[in-house]
């Protein structure tokens, strides 16, 4: 019987299936992080339970660490959530990549840097992020606190089968387009919750020619549109990433590996409960206007009428009448950072927007690196030199900004360019308003003071 | 966890599709490392404001929140669910659900319930109109009951099996341990392991 691409790695991973009963899913590694895991080691405790698998087991500090300053920066509550997740760790025997360590940064970046993520694997999280990992043809999705203490426990998940979408993207990416206006462009189309109860395979030429970043980016928002997990079928860009990566085999086993990684793509005659086909060469730089990700049009576009109480309610929380041109909306700060947009290629493309040009006077900008290694890495290329000189914050990494846990945060009332994923009502702080965008765009708006056109500045 | 069987009680109306979990429990609130005492904060942003739908005198007290399409999307927070049960709520009815948000519902003993968008209607201008009307959710006959009404609803089997007999998912887990012992033997030698 020939097989998508998710059911593949569905089937990989049965421990064990009954009739009438969820399957239970074997991990294969689990990232934990300090907010959606206290209590879920607490009630390991108060069971006399331990963590069964510590070594497919990896923690980072991100949801709440400052981006400047070290953890001393921190309010109280967050420091001791993460004291917490350091003597959890300590008692479990889990690797913790602290705040101000080598590798510490954002959970769904340092798995892959780290070459933990690998094609084939089922990864899950304390986040609903996780989908982004599917961008190296894994099964990989969020989980809530009390699924993390299964998995702490037995390294297992009972799963009900879900149904597959494929979105075939096809076409060449105009100038100034990129991954990001693909996926916000599609869930515009789709809606929020279209993906409901579904793994979503993203295939077609022109996913082939994405790099890992822009197929993470893509991944990433599956979430956004309802998806359970979204993923992109391994080949020989996912295998040169991962060559020599810290985690990733070597020698035989790195040969072994290729030949099962060859195998995950969705066989011929394979079919879909549906499929989405988008059309790349007509798409333009998106931009969002009101407060789900779904309220979408590209940067030429207009504000558009209100269909309904739910977008009513969003011009009057982003303060917008219907009509107004998106081109020309002035901003207050920009946020070039989050899982979806803080990798090195995504700061490489927004630093050439910026070169040799000045942040707006008006306009508060910075860059949050999404790990320490991103940082490190943007700093050897000299691009923590362009941000610096264009008037951009330079920070250390975490999720910072893209949901304000640390002090990070958009003042009531303040408008801003975003690279991260969500731009619902307070998600940056009580009051701010949110327009999500790819990092060039952030870059433009940043230097012109407004929502513009990425392709003027080219 | 305690069993779920019926649940009842007066209706709460959220007339919005959409309703995200950081509207539900805002992020300041995810820094504490209980299981408990998020009520306070439910909804805090909207609440803030005044005159919010949850804080009318009529609606004090009711046991099932009753909300538009996608409910509970966004984060994987079980904060949320958490604040919810905290406030006073017992089960939630909608057109449509987050899964992430559906499953830790049925995790905290939350009846997360599932109407085509019709029959929510009926149940918000139902609240809106006599906020005094009495709703029963029965897990048992899957049955949403009112005056003169009943309707019908599906629900994941092996979901309704876990609340109706208040099983601990994790005890159920570790019964197949020798499945997993099996498992585990037989995974590929290069699958990363990060000790
Ligand atoms: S960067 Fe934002 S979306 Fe990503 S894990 Fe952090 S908070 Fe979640």
């Amino acid at each position: 019987m020939p097989r998508t691409l998710a059911q593949k790695l569905w089937d990989a991973h049965v421990v064990r299936s009954a009739p009438g009963e969820p399957d239970l899913l074997f991990v294969d590694l689990h990232l934990v992080h300090e907010v959606t895991s206290p209590q879920a080691f607490e009630g390991l405790r108060l069971a006399g339970r331990h963590v069964r698998r510590p070594d497919l087991t990896v923690a980072t500090m991100d949801h709440n660490v400052p981006t400047r300053g070290g953890i001393r920066a921190a309010d109280e509550l967050s420091r001791k959530q993460m004291e917490v997740l350091a003597e959890n760790c300590r008692n479990e025997g889990i690797p913790l990549h602290q705040i101000g360590s080598r590798h510490q940064g954002i959970v769904h970046v340092i798995g892959p840097e780290l070459g933990l993520t690998q094609p084939g694997m089922l990864i899950v999280c304390g986040d609903s992020h996780t989908s982004t990992h599917g961008a190296f043809g894994a099964l990989a999705f969020g989980i809530g606190t009390s699924e993390v203490e299964l998995v702490l426990a037995t390294q297992c998940l009972p799963q009900k089968r879900q149904g597959d979408i494929a979105v075939t993207v096809e076409g060449e990416l105009p100038v100034g387009v990129v991954a990001k206006d693909i996926v916000l462009g599609l869930i515009g189309r789709t809606g929020t919750s279209a993906g409901q109860g579904h793994l979503v395979e993203y295939r077609g030429s022109t996913i082939r020619r994405l790099s890992m970043e822009g197929r993470m980016t893509i991944c990433n928002m599956s979430i956004e549109w309802g998806a359970k997990a979204g993923m992109v079928a391994p080949d020989e860009t996912t295998f040169k990433y991962l060559e020599g990566k810290p985690h990733a085999p070597r020698g035989a086993e790195w040969e072994a590996a290729l030949d099962y990684w060859r195998s995950l793509v969705t066989d011929e005659g394979a079919t879909f409960d549906s499929e989405i086909s988008v059309d790349a060469s007509t798409l333009e730089p998106h931009v969002t206007w009101g407060t789900t990700p779904a309220q979408v049009v590209p940067v030429t576009g207009r504000v558009p009428m209100p269909h309904s109480e739910t977008d009513e309610r969003a011009l009057r929380y982003m303060d917008l009448r219907p009509g107004t041109a998106l081109a020309g909306i002035a901003i207050d700060r920009v946020f070039i950072g989050s899982c979806t947009n803080a990798r090195l290629e995504d700061l490489r493309a927004a630093a050439g927007v910026i070169q040799g040009r000045h942040v707006h006077p008006k306009v508060r900008a910075m860059v949050v690196p999404g790990s320490t290694t991103v940082k490190r890495e943007a700093e050897d290329e000299g691009l923590d030199l362009v941000f610096k000189a264009a008037g951009f914050e330079w920070r250390n990494a975490g999720c910072s900004m893209c949901l304000g846990m640390n002090p990070d945060i958009l003042a009531p009332g303040e408008r801003c360019a975003s690279t991260s994923n969500r731009n619902f009502e307070g998600r940056q702080g009580s009051g701010g308003r949110t327009h999500l965008m790819s990092p060039p765009m952030a870059a433009a708006a940043a230097i012109t003071g407004h929502l513009v056109d990425v392709r003027e500045l080219m | 966890m305690e069993p779920v069987k019926t649940v009842s009680g007066r209706m709460a109306p959220l007339d919005l599709a959409d309703v995200d979990t950081d509207q539900i429990i805002p992020k300041q609130f995810l820094k504490r490392i209980e299981r408990t005492g998020y009520g306070p904060f439910l909804f805090y942003d909207w609440r803030a404001r005044g005159g919010f739908v949850l804080d009318k005198p009529e609606h004090a007290g009711a046991a099932v929140l009753v909300a538009g399409a996608n409910f509970g999307c966004g984060s994987s927070r079980e904060h949320a669910p958490w604040a919810l049960r905290d406030f006073g709520f017992k089960a939630i009815i909608a057109p449509s659900f987050a899964d992430i948000f559906r499953a830790n519902c049925y995790k905290t003993g939350l009846l997360a319930v599932t109407l085509p968008q019709s029959q929510v209607r009926h149940l918000i201008d139902l609240a809106s109109e006599d906020p005094t009307a009495q709703l029963t959710v029965d897990l048992q006959a899957q049955e949403v009951r009112g005056e003169g009404f009943t309707y019908r609803f599906e629900i994941d089997p092996f979901a309704r099996h876990c609340l109706l007999e208040g099983l601990d998912e994790i005890s159920l887990v570790e019964r197949h341990d020798s499945d997993i012992a099996a498992y585990e033997k037989h995974r590929a030698a290069w699958l990363p392991a990060v000790r």
